[in-house]
């Protein structure tokens, strides 16, 4: 122990975000966390956001209670000094605390001496390294924790691929796949839905049930309990309680409001716009596709955000933040995507390090977000950190968007429908897929030519889609 | 028997009957038919009727006589061999699945075989082991056959004749336990084609065919009382499924069940089940259920042979617990 001590902050997850809510808490006082552990669920009013913990430590008080409305910086709980590396844990839910001088029962069976003595060399009570698969030490990696400090639930106290992805996937909801199509089209959160089936599944008339409560603005709906208590959490669900759809898509309409207001209000928009031919990015996508399997396909729209990111690259003075009077650009192009909600809403999570990425890796991360951010649960990360934003509403018919950008963001893409159209190509009319790619930027960072530069790298990425 | 009622087994005989009737090329054979009338007295009568060259009585040896018949359909003749039991008919499977399911495709569409084949099928009549499978699922799986199971009165009197109008071999399963089926056929043309809802109701969708849809009817009418609305599907066409029929009933009941009198493992039911999460993956509010015939012989016993199959009372406990799922 280093005797250290830090309080964990209600966390600013947005610029817009004046106070917050805790909505659940995933760790419990006694509990060692890692630095990058989500460690509270805190409702900014537009989703449902998993904050995580910037120390490694133990975690000695909560001082936040579930459903109290807190201003951002406020002192949630305490975490002091860090235990040693090897002994930490991350937090699993439903297993009981160790206690620091504890050591769990897989713990001290690796420190028995092996009948094979000392053949396993000396270094071996003292740095215990569980075998683990390649997968999984991949995985770890990727989601930036330690497996040989984990604790393993397969043969031999071996860290499993679910003990790494366990930590980082919510808990599953049991549902029908019909509960689970009409949740996806009524905005209905499953996580908070009580589910009747005789083994706690979700069914469609739960769903249908948690609709009309949520949309309903009778006193039923006000006197829903708009968080869970610890009790829900208890049970073992990663229970967010039952959303209260209409209270929460009230609170969501309003963030918005607060943040298009300023941006028009401080903001001084233009915006340019021009047209791409598809032609060759949509041949080069179906060639590329065609020996993949269906789940690891590219969608065009992972096409274009591929290229918007690129183009942030060479383009940099659009890609950051307008703070204080100065243009602060981004360590990497966080991208953010506008994802409508089914029930209403518009949220714009961040696609990290999106130009660091290859296009298989993009279509599978842009899966990922859009389906936590229909079920609320995104990383405070990802809603503060887009450094420019893109909004698509192709799928909506629309033929160009004139977009709003989000402070305090520059720079905001958006992409219409591609549709088949008459275009001079060499000299001769043929038909052609084409997209309106336009740019609304903020003036005071950026000029118009410079927004030029922009779009032309859009158009000439589009057009060498195999170097993408 | 009222003056204007009949009997499946009736029903049966006047399809016969009517078929050699309007088509001289038409002819039945098998085990027992002409003297005996039949092992289930389908055929009745018939040879005193038509005499010996049109109700042929065949030595048992099942690969022998639907050999004779397939050649007989080749010759352009339309036959009507019937076999006493589909587990007589394993003899015939070499005749059935390599010459009259596959000489269309192998002479290249030269030679269709237009051969109706009836037998018996099914448990509940204490006939043992050797008499009361439910291998209709096997023939189901072969392509170039046409597997109906005539579970009514309408069906046991229409499915015959345009079985004989189909160009190729077409098997018609009669479950033994209905034979004595009886009642008022409604008057109409029968499709070979279609499966048929025979009870509409929105909570829980109940696929039966041959000898389980009555029991499945029954069941749905004690269902109801608990307030939950069956709709009963009967099959009536086990090859080609009509996958169209069972999926809109899926959008609606959101829920299924299937009986089948056939053993689970590798079953008709099986293959049911797998097209539903096929095509109506996000239709379905609950697993499906399957009720099928323990994994046993059939005994012989009569409380024995009662447990092992379907019966209304399980159909029932097992679409209860569908919908509560």
């Amino acid at each position: 122990m280093t005797g250290e001590r830090w309080e964990f902050l209600m966390p600013s997850l947005g610029a817009d975000m004046e106070s917050g809510t805790v909505a659940e808490w995933l760790v419990k006082p006694g509990d060692r966390i890692r630095k990058g552990d989500c460690i509270a669920v805190i409702d900014t009013d537009k989703a449902l956001i998993e904050a995580e913990s910037f120390h490694t430590g133990v975690v000695e008080a909560l001082l936040a209670g579930i459903g109290e409305r807190l201003p951002v910086g406020t002192p949630l709980a305490v975490i002091t000094g860090a235990a040693p590396a090897a002994e930490l844990r991350p937090p699993t839910r439903g297993s009981p605390p160790v206690s620091p001088g504890e050591k769990t029962g897989m713990e001290r069976r690796r420190r028995e001496p092996s009948p094979a003595g000392g053949e396993h060399g000396p270094s071996w009570p003292h740095a215990p390294s569980p075998v683990t698969s390649p997968l999984v030490r991949h995985l770890a990696e990727r989601h930036g924790m330690d497996a040989a400090a984990m604790h393993g639930t397969g043969p031999g106290g071996r860290v499993t691929r679910a003990d790494v992805e366990g930590i980082e996937i919510p808990a599953k909801v049991k549902a029908s796949p019909l509960a689970r199509r009409l949740a996806l089209e009524l905005g209905v959160d499953l996580t908070g839905v009580h589910g009747t089936g005789r083994t706690g599944a979700v069914r469609a008339d739960d769903v249908r049930e948690a609709a009309a409560r949520g949309s309903g603005t009778g006193p039923r709906a006000g006197t829903e309990q708009a968080v869970p208590g610890r009790a829900a959490s208890a049970a073992g669900a990663r229970t967010v309680g039952k959303p209260d759809l209409g209270r929460r898509q009230g609170l969501m309409r309003q963030a918005i409001a607060r943040a298009m207001s300023r941006s028009n209000q401080e903001i001084p928009h233009y915006h340019l716009s021009t047209t791409v031919d598809m032609d060759t990015a949509l041949a080069w996508l179906r060639e590329r596709n065609r020996d993949l399997p269906v789940a690891r396909r590219v969608l065009p729209a992972a096409l274009l955000l591929m290229a918007t990111a690129r183009a942030a690259v060479e383009v940099p003075q659009l890609n950051g933040f307008w703070l204080d009077d100065a243009f602060v650009p981004g360590d990497a192009v966080h991208l953010g995507v506008a994802i409508s909600l089914k029930g209403g809403g518009l949220i714009a999570p961040a696609l990290h390090d999106a130009a660091g990425r290859d296009l298989g890796d993009l279509m599978a991360a842009l899966k990922d977000l859009v389906a936590r951010s229909r079920t609320g649960r995104l990383r405070g990360a990802e809603m503060t950190e887009a450094t420019i934003t893109v909004t698509n509403l192709g799928d909506q018919g629309v033929e160009e968007v004139h977009g709003v950008i989000h402070p305090p963001q520059v720079a905001l893409v958006g992409f219409g429908k591609i549709l088949e159209r008459p275009w001079a190509v060499g000299g001769l009319l043929g038909v052609r897929p084409l997209v309106t790619v336009t740019l609304a930027a903020d003036h005071r960072a950026t000029d118009g030519y410079v927004g030029g530069r922009f779009l032309n790298a859009v158009d000439r990425l589009l057009s060498h889609p195999e170097e993408l | 028997m009222s003056e204007t009622g009949t009997t499946y087994r009736e029903a049966m005989r006047e399809a016969i009957r009517e078929a050699m009737r309007r088509d001289e090329r038409v002819f039945l054979m098998g085990e027992d038919v002409g003297a005996y009338g039949g092992c289930f007295a389908v055929s009745l009568g018939l040879l005193e009727e038509f005499g010996p060259e049109r109700v042929r009585d065949t030595p048992l040896s099942e690969s022998a006589f639907v050999g004779a018949g397939i050649g007989a359909a080749l010759g352009g003749m339309r036959p009507i061999v019937e076999i006493m039991t589909v587990n007589f008919s394993l003899l015939a499977l070499d005749q059935i699945i390599n010459n009259a399911a596959t000489l269309l495709h192998m002479s290249g569409g030269q030679f269709g075989v237009p051969l109706v084949i009836r037998m018996t099928t099914g448990a509940g009549r204490q006939l043992a082991a050797q008499h009361s499978h439910s291998l209709e699922g096997w023939y189901a799986h072969i392509p170039g056959l046409r597997i109906l199971a005539p579970a009514t009165l309408e069906d046991a009197r229409g499915m015959l004749w345009p079985s004989l109008e189909d160009p190729d071999p077409v098997l018609i399963f009669e479950h033994g336990a209905l034979y004595a089926l009886s009642g008022v056929p409604r008057p109409g043309p029968v499709d070979i084609t279609r499966a048929a809802i025979r009870r509409s109701g929105e909570d829980i969708t109940l696929i039966a065919y041959g000898g389980t849809v009555g029991k499945t009817l029954s069941a749905a009418d004690a269902l109801a009382a608990e307030n939950i609305e069956a709709e009963v599907i009967d099959l009536r066409v086990l090859r080609p499924l009509d996958d169209v029929t069972i999926m809109r009933s899926v959008g609606r009941t959101h829920r299924v069940l299937v009986v089948d009198e056939g053993w689970r493992s590798g079953s008709l039911s099986a293959e049911i089940s797998s097209r539903i999460v096929e095509q109506a993956f996000y239709e379905l509010d609950a697993p499906i259920g399957r009720l099928c015939a323990a994994e046993v012989p059939i005994p012989y016993a009569r409380h024995l042979e009662e447990a092992a199959i379907p019966q209304v009372a399980t159909i029932i406990a097992a679409a209860r617990e569908v919908v509560t799922s």
